[in-house]
């Protein structure tokens, strides 16, 4: 059936070795290449679930900024991440914003906030 | 023209330039921050992605979250800054006196320093500057200005992209514009390998962006905007390769093609510059050839990380704080780092064994299972791989460099 090896580089420390993953209908059939448990495991979830922190700017209304920078303050699926993005571009703010102020909770029933990482004062 | 006097004048509000100027007024020193921009941190604010601070804050940070906690620092030890405020030139007058010019919306201005912390970043390489000839048309971007109308001001710069070079800045540009739906065509390599750390050469897979290693873009073609740019494959020498031409359609074209320390107010006064870094030759404290003018930052050497940058501004205020207290940088002999085998650059230039060094050093290739030697004062250490992509930060003792007579090599041997 359909055997698919999957290759990267792992980013957990600078060592950055080279894993393989065979993957046989849909299951992991082997590793090779990393050097710590560490890799492997996100070798693992590299493959079954990946996840990343997704930054985009949202528009703010009256600032001196035309817009405010902001992050997930966790990673969330990547298969999700479309879908967020999409949301991120509809809303609107209205200065002033705080770093760290959250401007949406559990947005698309994620388990994730959208906190702002940049202070836009008012105009 | 307005006369303003300080112990220190900070040019640049980037990173290096708010740690400077935040040490500086924490040696007890009356400090002036100057910066063109309309608001402080430098290229942090537009650089929304997370890996900021690992070092410094133990923590990730986005840019604008690293920068806001230095611009924090600045308003809450109350120093004097200026935005808006292009600095056009340095007078030398004398060693303890220096003249910054500069215009702001509130005039003209000349500040009298004792010294000055010169940190005012790097500029972009543009199309023309990496050979790429063709039609003058709209949609040719430097990573940097694609990222501001994008982070900034919320402008998308177009649909269908090229990027050209595979350093971090261009693969997180990569990742941007895919993030925001555009098609990202193809990344092009004129090296045979990528020019980013692995994390971010990670960003292609995740968006499935082909990679074209040794190869570069030669020509753009279009009416009023790109239409389409042509990629030719280069041999070992880095030659193009006839017949191996073909055209990519795109309406957008990213040159993220290097760096260059932005030094043209010093080498103005004449302050000397290394060839391999583009930025000022220093001692041990950042000061460059004109005594009292310390440099910190990617105007002193490209820097990937920020953590690295604040660190050098860190030091240029102390370097600044010693210059002020002794009427000069005293030292009995300066010990010249000198680059062996496979080192591309290595700042500082020159120590004194007075004090303990960060020395920052690129390698020209990539090499595995090496040590990296100083032959005249022992010391080895074991790396497992050099990148030309990582910079190499080492730490060496005041004791270490006291040993060794005139210089200090620094070489990469398997
Ligand atoms: C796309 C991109 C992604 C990056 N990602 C990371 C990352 O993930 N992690 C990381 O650690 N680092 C990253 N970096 C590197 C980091 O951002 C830089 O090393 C750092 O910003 C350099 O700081 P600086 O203070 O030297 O220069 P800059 O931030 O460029 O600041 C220089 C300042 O000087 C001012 N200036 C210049 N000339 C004058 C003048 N004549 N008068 C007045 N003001 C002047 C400019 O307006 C500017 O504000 C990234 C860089 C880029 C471009
Ligand atoms: S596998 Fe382990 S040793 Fe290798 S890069 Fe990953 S974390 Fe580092």
């Amino acid at each position: 059936m359909t055997a698919q090896v999957y290759k990267f580089t792992c980013i957990i420390c600078p060592l950055s070795c080279d894993i393989e993953v065979k993957v046989e209908n849909g299951e992991i059939k082997e590793i090779k290449g990393y050097t710590c448990p560490r890799g492997k495991e996100w070798a693992i979830e590299e493959i079954t679930n990946p996840k990343r922190v997704v930054m985009s700017v949202i528009k703010v209304k009256n600032g001196n900024m035309p817009t405010v920078s902001v992050k997930t303050d966790r990673p969330i699926p990547k298969t999700k991440i479309p879908e967020l993005m999409k949301l991120l571009a509809e809303i609107e703010v209205e200065a002033p914003v705080k770093v760290g102020q959250i401007i949406l909770e559990n947005p698309l029933g994620l388990d994730t906030k959208i906190v702002a990482t940049r202070e836009v004062e008012k105009a | 023209m307005n006369t303003l006097q300080y112990d220190v004048v900070v040019i640049g509000g980037g990173p290096a330039g708010l740690a400077a100027a935040v040490k500086a007024k924490e040696y007890g020193l009356n400090v002036l921050l100057l910066d063109e921009n309309e608001y402080l941190g430098g290229i942090l604010p537009q650089c929304i992605h997370p890996g900021f601070g690992i070092h410094y804050f133990r923590e990730e940070l986005t840019g604008p979250e690293f920068s806001h906690r230095f611009v924090q620092r600045v308003k809450d030890l109350k120093i004097d800054y200026f935005v808006k405020a292009r600095v056009l030139e340095i007078k030398n007058y004398s060693d303890l006196e220096k003249i910054v010019a500069f215009t702001s919306p509130e005039g003209a201005f000349e500040v009298w320093a004792k010294a000055i912390i010169y940190a005012t970043g790097a500029r972009e390489r543009h199309a023309f500057e990496i050979g790429i000839v063709g039609d003058r048309v709209a949609g040719i971007y430097t990573a940097g200005e694609a990222q501001t109308l994008m982070d900034i001001y919320g402008v998308m710069p177009g649909k269908e992209v090229v990027i050209v070079g595979s350093g971090d800045v261009g693969l997180i540009m990569a990742r941007r514009f895919a993030l925001e739906g555009a098609k990202v065509k193809a990344v092009i390599e004129l090296m045979p390998y990528p020019g980013g750390l692995a994390r971010n050469v990670m960003i292609l897979r995740d968006f499935n962006i082909p990679l074209y290693l040794s190869h570069k873009v030669v020509e753009v073609r279009g009416k009023k905007r790109v239409e389409k740019v042509k990629v030719v494959k280069v041999d070992e020498n880095l030659r193009e390769i006839p017949g191996t031409e073909f055209w990519i359609e795109c309406d957008t074209i990213i040159i993220s093609a290097g760096l260059i320390p932005q030094v043209k107010l010093l080498t103005d006064i004449g302050v000397e510059i290394d060839p391999a870094t583009g930025g000022p030759v220093v001692n041990d404290l950042l000061e460059t050839t004109v005594p009292g003018i310390f440099v910190a930052g990617n105007s002193l050497l490209i820097n990937d990380l920020v953590d690295y940058v604040a660190e050098q501004g860190e030091l240029a205020a102390y370097g600044a704080k010693l210059f002020i207290e002794n009427g000069g940088i005293p030292a009995e002999k300066w010990i010249k780092l000198e680059k062996g085998n496979n080192i591309r650059l290595a700042v500082p230039h020159y120590l004194s064994g007075k004090r303990d060094v960060y020395i920052y050093a690129r390698v020209r290739k990539p090499m595995e299972n090496v040590v990296l030697n100083f032959p005249e004062i022992d010391r080895k250490i074991r790396l497992p791989v050099v990148r030309p992509a990582e910079m190499l930060r080492i730490r060496l003792r005041k004791e270490e460099i006291a040993k060794a007579r005139d210089k200090i090599t620094m070489e990469v041997v398997q």
